[in-house]
């Protein structure tokens, strides 16, 4: 039976990783009323997860610091639609949780973006935050061989994780060239801190083949990954491996703000300085806003907490730090774009779709993600398109339609509770979209 | 070495760490998690409730992600390994 939960916050923050964190104490220093849900057993997000009990690291402090200011946090718990003016519905195992506020903070990070290549739905064969999001729930990986691929700084980051824990790093694969790879090494020099972490995962790392203009072509096994084959330029290598951790950057979590009418641009939020979107009291900090790594996300998540707390005064006097923040990001956009090479990985019959099983020889007969959809149900499983959706952007340059609710599956219960109002009150309701 | 804990997935007895995930639990006894549409075998493939590969049966609730639910000692989890469930 699902009891439900009532909850009226002055500000609500949606998403527990540094964003979302710094969001929520920067808002309740200012006296506010806030509550922070999240989706995880534990907050921290996926760059912080199961940091809330290292007490050594940085992330406790900020993880911690919450329950001292009196946020009140609400995990294992998704968002699911907007039920009313200022208020969401969301679902726990056994709990449907009505939530109001004055203000809402949106930080809903981001996801890896994958590519379909033959054998790519293998078991086994995984993203990269993925494989390192096991292995720190207990995966034991000691002694097993893995690959790492695909593109972005994560991989590193992913690498000197699995090492930690035993795993023996074949090769490390980043499609990104090798000039590529140089021009961005150099621009690191003005970020001192960016330095400190490259060199310490370099020392992490020291003795694993790292490999630039590589990629993985086809996973092979019988039922589970057995094999891969890589190109590195004109050559192809053969390798043997456990666990393929392979992702291709990552693409930003818009559903929640689409939902509620937030403006995107390029794929991601539009904010002010003040990180508020299109949609009224709707502020939207961290990698929503933009791909920019932790720090950035903490500085918008402080701004964000801040603004929405009525304090635009401190809220301004971040906008420098956030700034220099900002223009790495850029940097890293341009370091680790896709090449076109990667765009001939599917074959006809890859499958693209992994909720439908639908290859990429029956998608690229049609000529929008619409198009597609209505015809093949491409798209319409369960992940609604979270996976094949970035995909086929890249693929073929598809932009998925607009959002619909519940933007996860939801229990008939929960649906239930959402009231029975007029198109016309609802499409207002979620501003203008 | 942290505390052990013992749940059941497909009948088999298998022993983690306490905080470990189902998805772990079914990774280490060696099983994928569900069946595609059309008869491939899936396994966990975002690690973070997002692309719902990692669907088991847990208790006889249907449909649950596994890589964002903790194992709990007893816990019965199935997975579609030998058809062992219908999907919808």
């Amino acid at each position: 039976m699902n009891r439900e939960i009532t909850r009226q916050f002055d500000v609500l923050v949606v998403g527990g990783g540094p964003a979302g964190i710094s969001a929520a104490l920067s808002a309740a220093e200012q006296g506010a009323h806030v509550g922070i849900v999240d989706d995880n057993h534990n907050l921290g997000g996926q760059i912080w997860r199961g940091e809330a009990t290292n007490c050594t690291s940085a992330a406790s402090h900020w993880i911690n610091g919450l329950s001292g200011k009196g946020v009140e946090s609400l995990c294992a718990a998704r968002v699911v639609d907007q039920i009313g003016p200022n208020t969401l519905l969301a679902e726990t195992a056994d709990h449907i949780c009505e939530l109001s506020y004055s203000k809402l903070v949106l930080a809903t990070g981001a996801r890896e973006r994958f590519l379909p290549f033959p054998g790519w739905t293998l078991p086994n064969v995984m993203g990269a935050g993925a494989l390192q999001a096991l292995v720190k729930s207990g995966l034991p990986v000691h002694g097993k061989r893995v690959v790492i691929a695909g593109t972005g700084p994560l991989l590193l980051a992913v690498a000197s994780c699995l090492r930690k824990h035993g795993a023996k790093i074949a090769i490390i694969c980043e499609q990104a060239s090798r000039a590529s790879l140089a021009r961005f090494g150099f621009s690191l020099l003005a970020y001192p801190q960016k330095i400190r972490q490259a060199l310490s995962l370099r020392k992490d790392l020291s003795g694993i083949r790292f490999v630039p203009d590589c990629w993985p072509v086809a996973a092979i096994g019988d039922g589970v990954l057995e094999q891969l084959t890589l190109a590195r330029g004109n050559d192809v290598e053969n390798i043997s491996c456990d666990y393929l951790a392979c992702g291709f950057h990552l693409v930003p979590n818009t559903e929640l703000p689409s939902l509620l009418g937030c403006r995107l641009r390029d794929g991601f939020v539009e904010v002010d300085d003040f990180q508020r979107t299109s949609a009224p009291d709707v502020f939207c900090a961290g990698e929503p806003t933009g791909i920019g790594g932790l720090e950035l996300s903490l500085v918008e998540g402080q701004i964000a907490g801040l603004a929405a707390a009525g304090n635009v005064g401190d809220a301004h006097k971040l906008f420098r730090s956030r700034a220099r923040l900002q223009k790495f990001k850029k940097k890293l956009d341009h370091a680790f774009t896709l090449r076109p090479e990667l765009k001939k990985l599917p074959q006809p019959e890859t499958i693209v779709c992994r909720c439908e099983d639908v290859t990429y020889g029956t998608l690229s007969r049609y000529r929008s993600w619409r198009a597609a959809k209505l015809r093949t149900r491409s798209g319409m499983g369960p992940c609604q398109g979270r996976v094949c959706g970035p995909a086929t952007e890249f693929l073929l340059g598809w932009t998925p339609d607009s959002v619909r609710p519940p933007i996860f599956p939801a229990r008939l219960q929960s649906l239930g509770t959402i009231p029975n109002i007029e198109p016309a009150q609802y499409e207002a309701m979620r501003g203008n979209q | 070495m942290p505390e052990q804990i013992t749940l059941m997935v497909n009948g088999r007895s298998v022993s983690v760490a306490r905080g470990a995930t189902v998805a772990v639990a079914v990774t280490v006894a060696g099983m994928h998690c569900r069946n595609s549409v059309t008869g491939e075998p899936r396994g966990p493939l975002c690690g973070m409730g997002i692309c719902f590969e990692c669907r088991v049966e847990i208790d006889g609730a249907l449909h649950q992600r596994s890589c964002q639910i903790l194992c709990a000692s007893g816990m019965n989890v199935r997975t579609n390994e030998q058809g062992n469930y219908k999907t919808i």
